[in-house]
């Protein structure tokens, strides 16, 4: 039972950052209908602008807040990436979609081979301080500590995000942008500046994102291509929740890193089925797209 | 060449391209700076070995433009039949002994099979959704040979291929390079010609109608999803025959580069500098990415190069950075690759000579590109 409780828990962290990543991306795709797949070189990038503060800032700082800092570098990071993509590759090719979508290959297969240029394609290590690669003891229940970290930025992630759309005016405009972007534009309202908005939001996310999949998953390695591991995942969430929800993309999260983890545990373990977790995934994405094409939380069109 | 019918003349081009690359293993010239690989002499096996593997990437990008040029359907899939046309024909002439014809047959009868199913399911949907699925199926393929099942597929270190059941004469990557050369031109030929059919005949112009208008082919009592469907098995075909040569040629597969999405990036970008949706885009796409792809890791290498600052080192020395920002800028500024530029230029003299040419044919030469939606 113990056993089934931490994996469980380190499920729903994993959902965490599935959603940090998912979110900017289906609310980029309803808003403006572009993939954006240069979403898997922003969590790259947010994991190594905090890779490179915890390595540069003088240890006289202390842990704790290094560790504070590199957060706060890996949300500007990603946020500043995104921005800079929006306003100079994404916003000239307004009404070329397909472009839009290719420019953001382009991106991310550039920002990786960069990144591995500057930092080798081999992992490096991020410093932060014990207590986050220690772990909680509740009874019987092992609970690594950086899981809490990311499970509780997901869970604070969903709550604002949802607010941030429900009461405020950007967040309105956003919302009426997702259900019908032209009615918006005709009102007078600019969607441009919402574009750019949303964008910087996901890029900030993703960041995040990074740094919570080094620190809770890749046991504190930052690698190049670790953005575009977690980006198949993250599309996987977005396409089951119902591109454009965001409700759809926390719970299509929950389920999807859930069954990874259980099938992992419990069926990974057999000789050859080591990624087996990886393909009940893609499974439920068929069977989803067979039922349901336009994912579970779909707004009805 | 005003003599020869027009219907011809792009016959005729094919053909002496095709003859001149054919007879390159004769050309001993010593060509300076601008060769792939590491010898300058045309003919050695350091250049025939990089543009064999040219016209392997070249084949398969003609066979995936016909999908996202033609069919105007963004597919991320191209990798799983590569992977599978590499992978089942290594299996069966490695583990299993069989001879060459079998193995090639067996390995495209496996790849219609996966078409068929997975693009049944993925053409469920549409646009952007259909890209993130057949990404999905083509990871799933990766995931699932990284697994090594039963000990098939070598798991992540690979496996590699042992020629000693072949033919001789496509034996040896090093001593046979000429023939692998032959080979991988005729691949390319081959795929070429059947897109060329494909896209000229009756079907064809269909599968173009319905990436201009599917609900307008609907109103006329068609069903676009088989055409659609044709469309994806064919150029999965082509894409697993692209495995094929591509084993033949480099003698090992691994999970890295035959099965991940960087394969399906590679031949995307290789249609989109070209130019999708023309006779010629994919073909000149592949060679100049692919060329462009081993001429910069060659150049990175050199010592002149490594004494470079790091500032401009380190980016330079990166292949994929440089295709990355080179497709960018094809993307924003050149909308239809270089097969668009030749159209566009072409209309432009045609304009300037204006006189006796209307309006109407001006516009059929600028509307060769296809629309961006």
């Amino acid at each position: 039972m113990s056993t089934f409780l931490s994996i469980t828990f380190s499920g729903l962290a994993l959902a965490g950052v599935y959603f940090l990543c998912a979110a900017g991306l289906t609310l980029i795709f309803g808003l403006m209908d572009i993939l954006n797949f240069a979403q898997g070189a922003f969590i790259t990038l947010g994991a190594y602008a905090a890779y490179e503060l915890s390595l540069h800032l003088p240890m006289s700082v202390g842990t704790v807040p290094i560790f504070l800092l590199a957060i706060v570098g890996a949300i500007i990071g990603g946020a500043l990436a995104a921005g800079i993509t929006e306003v100079v590759l994404i916003r000239p090719l307004y009404g070329r979609p397909m472009s839009q979508v290719l420019v953001t290959i382009g991106l991310d297969l550039a920002i990786v081979a960069l990144l591995e240029g500057i930092f080798g394609s081999n992992e490096v290590a991020i410093s932060v301080p014990t207590w986050v690669n220690g772990a909680t003891h509740i009874g019987q229940v092992v609970l690594p500590n950086a899981a809490f970290l990311a499970l509780g930025a997901g869970v604070i992630v969903l709550v604002s995000l949802e607010m941030f759309l429900r009461r405020t005016r950007y967040g309105i405009i956003i919302r009426a942008g997702v259900e019908n972007r032209g009615m918006v534009s005709a009102l007078g309202i600019d969607v441009g500046r919402a574009f750019t908005l949303v964008f910087v939001i996901g890029g900030a996310l993703a960041g995040l994102a990074g740094l919570l999949n080094t620190i809770a998953f890749n046991s504190d390695f930052v690698t190049p291509i670790q953005g575009d591991s977690l980006l198949i995942f993250t599309f996987i969430v977005v396409v089951v929740g119902g591109l454009g929800s965001i409700r759809g993309a926390a719970v299509a999260a929950v389920g999807i890193a859930l069954l990874q983890n259980y099938t992992n545990y419990y069926l990974g373990n057999h000789p050859g089925w080591s990624q087996v977790g990886n393909l009940s995934v893609v499974l439920l994405l068929a069977v989803v797209l067979s039922v349901r094409p336009r994912g579970l939380f779909a707004s009805v069109a | 060449m005003r003599r020869i019918p027009a219907r011809y003349r792009s016959m005729v081009v094919a053909l002496a391209v095709l003859v001149i690359f054919a007879l390159i293993p004769f050309a001993g010239w010593h060509i300076p700076w601008i060769l792939p690989g590491p010898e300058d002499i045309l003919n050695s096996t350091g250049t025939l070995a990089p543009l064999a593997v040219c016209f392997l990437f070249a084949g398969v990008a003609i066979g995936y433009d016909l999908v996202f040029g033609y069919t105007g359907l963004l597919s991320l899939g191209t990798a799983l039949f590569f992977a599978i046309g590499a992978y089942v024909f290594t299996i069966t002439v490695t583990d299993w002994h069989w001879p060459f014809f079998p193995a090639v047959a067996v390995a495209f009868a496996v790849a219609v099979v996966v078409a068929v199913l997975s693009g049944a399911v993925a053409l469920r949907v549409s646009g952007i959704a259909f890209a993130m699925v057949t990404l999905a199926f083509a990871q799933a393929f990766y995931f699932a040979i990284e697994t090594n099942p039963h000990g098939l597929t070598g798991g992540e270190s690979g496996l590699s291929l042992n020629d000693a059941g072949l033919p001789s004469i496509v034996q040896g990557a090093v001593s046979n390079t000429r023939n692998l050369y032959w080979i991988a031109l005729g691949f390319v030929a081959v795929a070429a010609c059947i897109v060329w059919t494909v896209t000229s005949s009756e079907t064809g112009h269909l599968i173009v109608a319905i990436r201009e208008n599917e609900r307008r082919i609907e109103v006329l009592g068609i069903r676009p999803y088989w055409y659609k469907l044709l469309s994806v098995v064919i150029s999965s075909v082509i894409a697993a025959g692209g495995g094929i040569v591509y084993v033949l040629l480099i003698g090992t597969v691994l999970p890295g580069t035959v099965a991940s999405t960087s394969v399906t990036i590679a031949i995307l970008i290789m249609v989109v500098l070209g130019g999708p949706g023309t006779r010629w885009g994919a073909l000149i796409g592949a060679m100049v990415y692919e060329y462009l792809q081993q001429y910069l890791n060659k150049v990175s290498a050199e010592p002149t190069f490594t004494s470079l600052p790091a500032v401009l080192r380190v980016p330079l020395s990166q292949p994929e950075f440089l295709l990355g920002i080179l497709f960018i800028a094809f993307v924003v500024f050149v909308p239809g690759g270089f097969t668009g530029l030749y159209y566009r230029h072409k209309a432009k003299s045609l304009q300037a000579a204006s006189g006796d040419v209307t309006r109407r044919t001006i516009g059929s030469l600028v509307k060769r590109t296809p629309p961006d939606r």
